[in-house]
């Protein structure tokens, strides 16, 4: 009884464990015996995992081109119905995530909370909060059915600490056949070119959004975010209109960041936005109307003109260099 | 090719969002479509008139037999629509909502894809079109930012988090498009006055021989978030960027 045996859905890249990965899996060895389901090879990733809490680890290896929702749903599967049956399945709130939690649940015939922030436990009972309304009010929901209970949980819900000591031995998750739902494979693989850091790990994230007015106005968030060594990114308003790309997008459907300080130059604070944005330490935003709702938020709110404070913060920097 | 695209109607996410007694969406006064499935409906539109043949159907499901969000999906030119409305099903998780839209697009007819927005702008659990895939047997694609139907099989750039990736699928599949994938259409007036006549076809879930509604979740409390500090908001005299560099220089980011 109560919630002992925790899985955390787990992936690997280049040999390493994502950070979301990590963020879980602390928080699941607070909470009961951890084991790490790893979509994909696990590489030699044991020992980081098991640094943060995994005390077993489960690899389905490589996918061989086959998308992560249908083939590693079916493999968890199968590792239930061999007798291992968790109580709780934490899964980030990621592209993968997502696929392998919804087939998953089917399977199961399990409902699923998602777009979590935080989770209890109390006895069996298992309660999770989701903050809506742009975060300013909080949900807790909790699981009434049988278990395994299944949970999606946003980046930085959790910190990552590793030191739990474990070395665990890692065990195949072998992918079962799919039948007709493993019709999609995956011909190629492109990766962005990025320089400097990664949207959701800078210290310091410079976005623009449709007060920027046009495409080529982007160039000053760009030349910004060089500037203070941190990266670009966007609201979905800028995306959607295609003046960058998906992956720059900042919120609910895009990258949820918390850096040390997040500018917001051009950008009203829609609620799908600020879900993305709201847990930055320090917030500066930069924008014509004085009623937009990234006011709300901001610690240094400047009421103007992106197109002339912008230059000139640029220039003021470029001067101190 | 015939096309079929899951739709909600939700209510206008321009107004301050509401909740009822048990704490779920206030979803009684008009609802509109989302705009997340706009993108699919015009995809749909766009892989019909390609293939030279076939129809784009509706399905959705909707309180108190609700028609507005979905006329404005038949204005944009789909043929017509079933919607699930039941009240049974207020407040009903994504796995349900699942269930009903797949028994949904069997009373829809003949179809080789179904498409749906990546995720709802009111509820948003991000499950229900690869929940729809699972309950229906099919392969399925999400977050596509292109699709192309070649010689039967689909052709979709997927969005991930470095990139993209390249997939081909077997027919028929479910596709999850991302907003951007497409520039919907306007409706046009002549779109409008048609869609008036277009048939929907209304059934509760009962009809679609799902009959275990229940969810096995329930919200137990709902609070305020903690307020964040109020800030210094000011209004730009030409030199408030000195401030800025004084409060990333105080926070000895530069």
């Amino acid at each position: 009884m109560g919630i002992d045996n925790i899985w955390v859905f787990a992936q690997v890249a280049d040999g390493e464990p994502t950070t979301g990965t990590l963020e879980l899996l602390t928080k699941a060895r607070s909470l009961g015996t951890t084991t790490a389901f790893v979509a994909g090879d696990a590489g030699g990733s044991a020992a980081a995992l098991g640094d943060h809490g995994a005390t077993k680890v489960y690899a389905t290896g490589d996918l061989g081109g086959a998308l992560p929702g249908a083939a590693v749903s079916a493999a968890m599967q199968a590792v239930i119905d061999g007798g291992d049956v968790p109580d709780l399945i934490m899964f980030p709130q990621s592209y993968e995530g997502r696929d392998v939690l919804a087939r998953l649940s089917v399977k199961l015939d399990r409902t699923v909370l998602t777009n979590s922030t935080d989770i209890s436990v109390d006895g069996d009972s298992v309660t999770v909060q989701t903050p809506i309304f742009g975060g300013t009010k909080l949900v807790n929901s909790t699981f009434t059915g049988d278990k395994p209970y299944l949970a999606a949980f946003r980046p930085k819900s959790f910190a990552a600490e590793g030191g739990a000591g474990a070395s665990p031995e890692v065990t195949a998750a072998a992918v079962p056949d799919l039948g007709g739902s493993g019709g999609a494979t995956v011909t190629a693989v492109h990766v962005e070119e990025h320089s400097g850091p990664k949207l959701d790990e800078a210290a310091v994230v410079v976005s623009g959004g449709r007060g920027l007015g046009e495409a080529e106005k982007f160039s000053m968030v760009e030349e910004l975010a060089k500037l203070l060594k941190g990266a670009p990114g966007a609201s979905r308003a800028i995306v959607d209109a295609g003046w960058v790309p998906y992956s720059y997008q900042v919120g609910q459907t895009g990258k949820v960041v918390k850096p040390t300080v997040y500018i917001a130059a051009g950008i009203s604070g829609a609620t799908q936005h600020m879900v993305g944005m709201k847990g930055s330490k320090n917030i500066i935003a930069i924008n014509k109307d004085k009623e937009a709702p990234i006011f709300g938020v901001a610690d240094l709110g400047i009421v103007g003109d992106v197109h002339k404070v912008m230059p000139q913060l640029i220039a003021a920097l470029e001067a101190r260099d | 090719m015939n096309v079929i695209v899951c739709v909600k109607q939700i209510p206008d996410p321009a107004m301050p969002g509401e909740l009822d007694a048990d704490n779920t969406l206030k979803r009684d006064g008009k609802l509109i479509l989302d705009e997340s499935d706009s993108y699919g409906v015009e995809m749909a539109l766009q892989l019909v008139n390609t293939a030279g043949e076939g129809d784009v159907t509706l399905v959705s499901m909707a309180p108190n037999e609700e028609v507005s969000g979905l006329r404005t999906a038949l204005a944009m030119g789909a043929a017509k629509a079933v919607l699930v409305s039941d009240p049974a099903l207020a407040g009903a998780d994504a796995l349900t909502t699942a269930k009903v839209l797949a028994g949904a697009v069997g009373k829809a007819g003949d179809y080789d894809l179904i498409i749906a927005g990546t995720e709802s702008s009111d509820g948003y659990t991000g499950t229900v079109p690869e929940q729809i895939a699972e309950v229906l047997g099919l392969p399925s694609v999400t977050f596509a930012k292109t699709v192309t139907v070649d010689g039967g099989a689909l052709k979709v750039d997927r969005q991930t988090e470095a990139g993209y990736d390249e997939v081909t699928c077997s027919l028929p599949a479910v596709v999850s498009v991302t907003a951007g994938v497409v520039e919907p259409r306007y409706p046009s007036f002549k779109g409008i006055m048609a869609a008036k006549s277009k048939p929907v076809e209304t059934v509760t879930a009962a009809d679609l021989g799902v009959d275990s509604v229940s969810w096995a979740q329930q919200i137990t409390s709902v609070e305020d978030a903690p307020p964040r500090e109020a800030g210094e908001i000011i209004e730009d005299d030409g030199e408030t960027f000195n401030k800025i560099v004084e409060f990333l220089d105080n926070l000895k980011v530069i």
